[in-house]
């Protein structure tokens, strides 16, 4: 594998990855549980696909195969995305989508912290307009799953449950495989075991105030680094390209 | 016999103008969604390079996902051939990445009297958006018995809240 087709499968990652999460979001568009959050999900979704928009025209130009974001994004099928399995799980209930959010905004923000300082000069200064976005977006859903966690009955039910559930997909988050060594040995991508302990401190801090408990002994599922996926993201993937691949032609 | 330099064949019409002639220009646009204020005020409007035959506009978006920045895009473009410079494209870029500071204390102005409260200073926007201080002063009667209502807003860049003094709900502009 040369050092260029890392970089592309390492992009593809992180644009994947947000763009799921931004879709999932998007499906609340005029469902949330109440105005404002809606307003909240909504405008996560934004940053998110922000954010893939960014690392997807990038992975496009280092691909250099004249592909474009758009076609990146629409016309893959789901054995070529490399989203993680964590963002493309179901909405659930409003428990459930803030609980996967929060573990992937716990994620990113240390992730995008260290890419800040990678080598690759156009992969740090997204990292360094997105970290900002990340670090608005943990505050929100930190706040959230300590009020559901420390909140009536019913809330801490759901989201201890939601949390029962997502909890097997966090292992995948910090495997790494060929891409990563290459790009860790140029500088350009971050150690996943370096920000592990500190994911994992800040998940205890916030869920110890939540009242909520880590599943012991819990299976973890993975995938995605080799493509494979849950069932969901064909789903996903149908309703997101359907429009671009009837109509490949349209323009707005 | 002497031969005069030949005429561009672009002809006199495309002559290209200065870098600050054009910047000059495009600040001028306003923001498609905060009208009161321009590209430049907001910082959108990061540089202009005069190549040889062709313009290049440089910009930088507010936040990733920003839906203004095609229209910022289209709006530059236009008021580019306007004035006679066809060859021109926009490039954006994210760094240094886009913070509040780059407005100016006259487009801040310009947002309280439109209406929007404009960025605090970073420690008292974290109070104010964590709903721990009473900082923000509402852009229409100026009391500070504010009160948030919700983190996000109606654009990425704004929060909202409301004025518990005149009932006015507003927008705050949140300090990145």
């Amino acid at each position: 594998m040369t050092k260029q087709e890392a970089l592309f499968n390492y992009l593809l990652r992180l644009g994947d990855t947000s763009l799921i999460l931004a879709q999932r979001n998007g499906e609340w568009c005029g469902h949330g549980p109440f105005l404002e959050e809606d307003l909240a999900l909504t405008n996560i979704a934004l940053d998110l696909i922000g954010q893939s928009n960014a690392l997807l025209n990038y992975a496009a130009q280092v691909e250099g195969k004249g592909r474009t974001a758009d076609e990146l994004a629409f016309h893959r099928t789901e054995r070529e995305f490399y989203n993680t399995i964590l963002v493309e799980q179901s909405n659930g209930d409003y428990a459930k989508t803030i609980l996967r959010q929060f573990l992937c905004d716990a994620f990113d923000f240390y992730l995008y912290t260290e890419l800040v300082k990678s080598k690759d000069e156009t992969l740090a200064a997204i990292a360094a307009k997105s970290i900002k976005e990340i670090t608005y977006h943990l505050r929100h859903t930190s706040s959230w799953v300590e009020r559901l966690g420390d909140g009536t009955e019913e809330s801490h039910t759901r989201i201890q449950d939601a949390l029962n559930e997502l909890w097997r997909f966090t292992g995948e988050l910090f495997e790494m495989n060929q891409v990563d060594t290459i790009l860790i040995q140029e500088g350009i991508a971050v150690d996943l075991n370096l920000i592990k302990p500190m994911w994992e401190s800040k998940i205890k801090e916030v869920l110890e105030r939540a009242t909520l408990k880590i599943p012991a002994n819990a299976f973890m599922q993975r995938g995605s680094r080799d493509a494979k996926h849950t069932e969901h993201l064909g789903y996903i993937l149908a309703e997101m390209q359907s429009l671009p691949r009837a109509f490949p032609d349209a323009k707005w | 016999m002497v031969t005069s330099p030949q005429p561009s064949p672009r002809g006199e019409g495309a002559k290209m103008q200065s870098k600050e002639q054009i910047l000059s220009l495009l600040s001028e646009i306003p923001d498609p969604e905060i009208p009161v204020i321009t590209i430049k005020d907001l910082g959108v409007l990061r540089d202009v390079i005069v190549h040889e035959n062709e313009v290049e506009v440089i910009i930088t978006p507010t936040y990733s996902g920003c839906p203004a920045m095609k229209q910022i895009e289209d709006d530059i473009l236009s008021t580019l051939k306007k004035n006679s410079i066809e060859n021109a494209k926009v490039k954006m870029v994210y760094h240094p990445a886009w913070t509040t500071d780059w407005l100016s204390d006259e487009a801040k102005e310009k947002l309280r009297k439109y209406g929007i409260a404009p960025p605090e200073k970073t420690t008292s926007d974290k109070g104010a958006l964590m709903g721990k201080e009473k900082v923000l002063a509402c852009p229409r009667c100026g009391s500070k018995n504010t009160v948030m209502i919700s983190q996000f807003g109606s654009t990425a860049c704004k929060a909202l809240f409301q004025c518990s003094d005149c009932k006015e709900a507003f927008d705050y502009f949140k300090c990145i």
